[in-house]
C-alpha cells in the first residue's frame, strides 16, 4: 500500500500544528464560533447532537494492521472504546472533546492518517471498490489512481470552496461494488484494444434529488484522466448553483444544463489546461503503482479448508456468505461482518479493531479494507488459513455469517448522533436484524439489501437499497417511508416509493410482510428479491405493505 | 394571529465537551430538570440575548419548548428527548450518570 513521503509527513505535521493553534484560540476566546466552525470542518470536526464527532478518512478504504491498531488506541484514549465505520469508507469517533482533537490528529498522523477534507464543500475522501487489488473480476487495481486523485485534490487551491461537497468513487471491475453511478464523478477502469483507460460518469448522487450518473466519456486514456477531472471540477466550480444549496450538487448542474452542454464545456476547459499537465502526474502514478504491488501469494494445500467446509456446518455457512472469489489460486476475500444481529451497523470496539489488525498481520498480508457497506475486508487470505481465522473471528464476536443478507443493513447514525437527522436509523436496523434472526429466515430469503437513512440526505443510501427506509419527522413523530427496487451496482436504479410511511412501531412488521410476500411470489429459491420485484413490479408488494387499503378497495 | 408562547428552556452544546446543556437559574446546567423554565416571551428574548453572548462557554443557543404537565420540564419533541437522554444504542451520554 501507499507509503507517505517526507513531504506528506511534513504537510500533515504543519497542518495539525496550525489546527492546534486554532483550537487554542477558540478556547481562549480569540476566535468566535463563526470564525472557528469552517476551520474545524476543514479538519473533519463536527458538532453533533450529544458531542463533537471527528471524521477520519480511510482513503479508498485501505488500511494496514498498524493503522487499524492506531484507530483502536484513539478510541480507547480519547473516545468511548469504539469507532463507527461509514458508507464513505471513513471512521467516525462520536465522543471526542474539543481540547483532545489536536492530539487525536497527531496520533493519526503517526500512522499516515488524517481528517482533511472529510467535511466542507471540497473533494471528499476518494472511495473505491473494497475488493480492490484482490477481486477475481478486476481489470486493474483502482487504488493507485484513487491515491493520485487524493494527492491532486488535497488542499487543491481552486477546489476548497466548491458550490457543495464533491465525491469521487473508483472501480476497477465490471461489477460495481463502489456505487460509482451515485457519485459526483464515478470512474471505472476499462480496457479497449488491450489499453486501459477510464469510463467517466458524472452527476450521480442520492439525497433530496436522487440521480443516476451519466456517461460523460466512455474512454479516457490514463494519461488524460487528471486533466479531465480538473476540467470537470473546474466547470462545476464555475457553473454550479451557489444560490440554493439544495440545487448546488453537480447532479443538478448536469440535469439543468444537459450532458451535451457539460461535455462541450469540459472539452473546452480541457483543451485549455491540458498543456499544464506535463507528465509529472504519470511519473507520480508510476511510483504510487509500485507501492500497490501484489503481495507474494503462497502455495499451500487446501485440505484443511476442505475438511472444515465438509465437517463444520457453522464454518460452511460463514464461508458461503462471507467469502468472495480472489484473483489468486487458493485465496479468498474475507468479509468480516460488523452487523451482528442487534448490533449497531458499522461499529467496532477497540478490542475488535485490534483483533482484526492481528488477523490481517497473521493471515492477510497485513491488508484491510473498509467497505461502503460498513464491513471490514481481509482481501488476501489463503483458504488453508480460513478455519483458524474463523475460530478467531468467532471468539471476537466477528463471525456473523450474513454478508449480503437481510441483516447486513447499511444504516446512517440517524438522530441518535447526527444533528441533521430527522429520525433514528440504528434502532430500526437493530430491530429488523433481531426479528429475522429470531424467524430463522435470513438464509432462506437470500441476497437482500436493506439500507436506512435518518434523513433526506441519504447517507444510508436508501434510494439504492432493494428495500430502502427513509426516516422523517411527521408532525413531531418518527415516520418511515419505504422505497423498493433500488440497486447500487452497475445496473444502478433508484428505488420507487411504495406509499405512505409507517410509525416506528409499524415499520418492522411492514418489512416482515414485504419479505413474506417475496417468499410467496418468487419463482424459486434462486430468484432474488430484486429479480422478483423487477419481474412483478410494485403492485403485489404494495398490497402486502398496505393490506388495509386492499380490504377497503374490496 | 401570533403563535402563543409556550413554556421553554434555553439549550446549547458546551464548547469544550459538546455536551447538551441548559440555562439554569444563573449558570449552564447538564440536566433538563435543573433548567430555568421560561413562560414569558419577553423574558425569553432577553435570556437569549444574554446566553448567546456566552460563546466562550457554549455553541448553538436556542429555545426548546417543554411540557410542564408533570411539574418538571419534559421535552415536547423526540429530538429534544434524545438530547436530554443520550443515544438509543448505548448507555452513553447523559444516561451514563443515571
Amino acid at each position: 500500500m501507499y507509503s507517505y513521503t517526507d513531504f506528506d509527513a511534513k504537510f500533515l505535521a504543519e497542518r495539525n500544528a496550525q489546527f492546534r493553534q486554532q483550537v487554542e484560540r477558540r478556547i481562549d476566546g480569540s476566535l468566535t464560533e463563526d470564525e472557528f466552525k469552517p476551520l474545524r470542518l476543514m479538519n473533519g470536526l463536527y458538532l453533533q447532537l450529544h458531542a463533537y464527532m471527528l471524521r477520519v478518512a480511510i482513503p479508498y478504504g485501505t488500511l494496514n494492521g498498524g493503522q487499524m491498531r492506531a484507530l483502536a488506541e484513539i478510541a480507547d484514549k480519547w473516545d468511548k472504546g469504539y469507532g463507527h465505520f461509514t458508507t464513505r469508507q471513513n471512521i467516525q469517533y462520536n465522543w471526542p472533546e474539543l481540547r483532545d482533537v489536536p492530539d487525536m490528529l497527531d496520533a493519526l498522523a503517526e500512522v499516515n492518517l488524517h481528517a482533511i477534507q472529510t467535511s466542507g464543500n471540497t473533494i471528499r475522501n476518494v472511495t473505491a471498490d473494497h475488493f480492490a487489488g484482490a477481486a477475481a473480476d478486476e481489470v486493474a487495481d483502482p487504488r493507485p489512481i484513487a491515491e493520485l486523485i487524493r494527492q491532486w485534490s488535497t488542499d487543491h487551491p481552486e477546489f476548497q470552496f466548491l458550490p457543495r461537497k464533491f465525491k469521487v468513487a473508483v472501480s476497477g471491475s465490471q461489477h460495481d461494488r463502489a456505487v460509482i453511478k451515485a457519485h459526483d464523478i464515478g470512474l471505472r477502469i476499462v480496457e479497449r484494444d488491450g489499453v486501459q483507460g477510464f469510463e467517466v460518469i458524472v452527476g450521480g448522487g442520492l439525497g433530496r434529488t436522487p440521480m443516476i450518473g451519466k456517461v460523460l466519456y466512455d474512454f479516457v486514456a490514463a494519461e488524460d484522466l487528471l486533466p479531465t477531472l480538473e476540467a470537470i471540477v473546474s466547470v462545476y466550480n464555475l457553473l454550479g448553483r451557489r444560490d440554493n444549496k439544495y440545487k448546488a450538487r453537480i447532479k443538478i448542474t448536469v440535469h439543468e444544463n444537459g450532458i451535451e452542454d457539460i461535455r462541450a464545456r469540459v472539452d473546452a476547459r480541457y483543451k485549455l489546461i491540458r498543456p499544464q499537465f506535463t507528465g509529472v502526474d504519470q511519473q507520480m502514478l508510476a511510483r504510487i503503482e509500485a507501492d500497490f504491488a501484489l503481495p507474494a501469494f503462497k502455495t499451500q494445500s487446501l485440505a484443511a479448508y476442505e475438511s472444515a467446509y465438509t465437517n463444520d456446518p457453522v464454518f460452511r455457512s460463514w464461508a458461503d456468505t462471507n467469502l468472495a472469489d480472489h484473483r489468486a489460486p487458493g485465496y479468498a476475500i474475507v468479509s468480516i461482518s460488523l452487523k451482528a444481529h442487534g448490533a449497531t451497523p458499522g461499529d467496532a470496539t477497540s478490542e475488535q479493531m485490534r483483533e482484526m489488525a492481528a488477523l490481517a498481520e497473521e493471515f492477510g498480508h497485513n491488508e484491510l479494507r473498509i467497505s461502503h457497506e460498513q464491513n471490514v475486508i481481509l482481501p488476501h487470505v489463503h483458504r488453508a488459513d480460513l478455519p483458524a481465522l474463523h475460530a478467531r473471528l468467532k471468539s471476537a464476536g466477528l463471525a456473523t455469517a450474513n454478508i449480503g443478507l437481510i441483516s447486513d443493513i447499511i444504516a446512517c447514525p440517524g438522530m441518535d448522533y447526527c444533528a441533521l437527522a430527522t429520525a433514528r436509523s440504528i434502532p430500526i436496523a437493530q430491530e429488523i436484524a433481531t426479528r429475522f434472526d429470531a424467524l430463522k429466515l435470513e438464509h432462506d430469503v437470500g441476497p437482500l439489501k436493506i439500507k436506512i437513512s435518518g434523513c433526506i440526505n441519504a447517507c444510508g443510501h436508501h434510494h439504492v437499497g432493494h428495500i430502502g427506509i427513509l426516516g422523517l419527522d411527521r408532525a413531531g413523530v418518527e415516520n418511515y417511508q419505504i422505497t423498493l427496487g433500488g440497486d447500487g451496482t452497475e445496473d444502478a436504479t433508484i428505488g420507487e416509493r411504495a406509499g405512505p410511511g409507517f410509525s416506528a412501531d409499524d415499520i418492522v412488521p411492514a418489512i416482515e410482510r414485504l419479505v413474506y410476500a417475496y417468499l410467496d411470489l418468487r419463482q424459486d429459491a434462486g430468484e432474488t428479491f430484486l429479480q422478483t420485484y423487477r419481474r412483478l413490479g410494485l403492485a403485489p408488494f404494495k398490497a402486502a405493505l398496505y393490506p388495509e387499503a386492499k380490504a377497503d378497495a374490496a | 394571529m401570533p403563535k402563543a408562547f409556550k413554556p421553554s428552556v434555553i439549550t446549547a452544546n458546551a464548547l469544550l465537551e459538546g455536551d447538551v446543556v441548559y440555562m439554569g437559574a444563573d449558570e449552564w446546567v447538564r440536566d433538563l430538570s435543573d433548567a430555568e423554565v421560561i413562560t414569558d416571551e419577553a423574558v425569553a428574548d432577553l435570556r437569549m440575548i444574554e446566553t448567546s453572548a456566552q460563546s466562550d462557554l457554549v455553541v448553538g443557543v436556542y429555545l426548546a419548548e417543554v411540557d410542564m404537565t408533570q411539574g418538571a420540564p419534559a421535552p415536547t419533541h423526540f429530538r429534544e428527548a434524545f438530547r436530554a437522554k443520550g443515544p438509543s444504542n448505548y448507555a452513553h451520554g447523559k444516561q451514563e450518570s443515571l
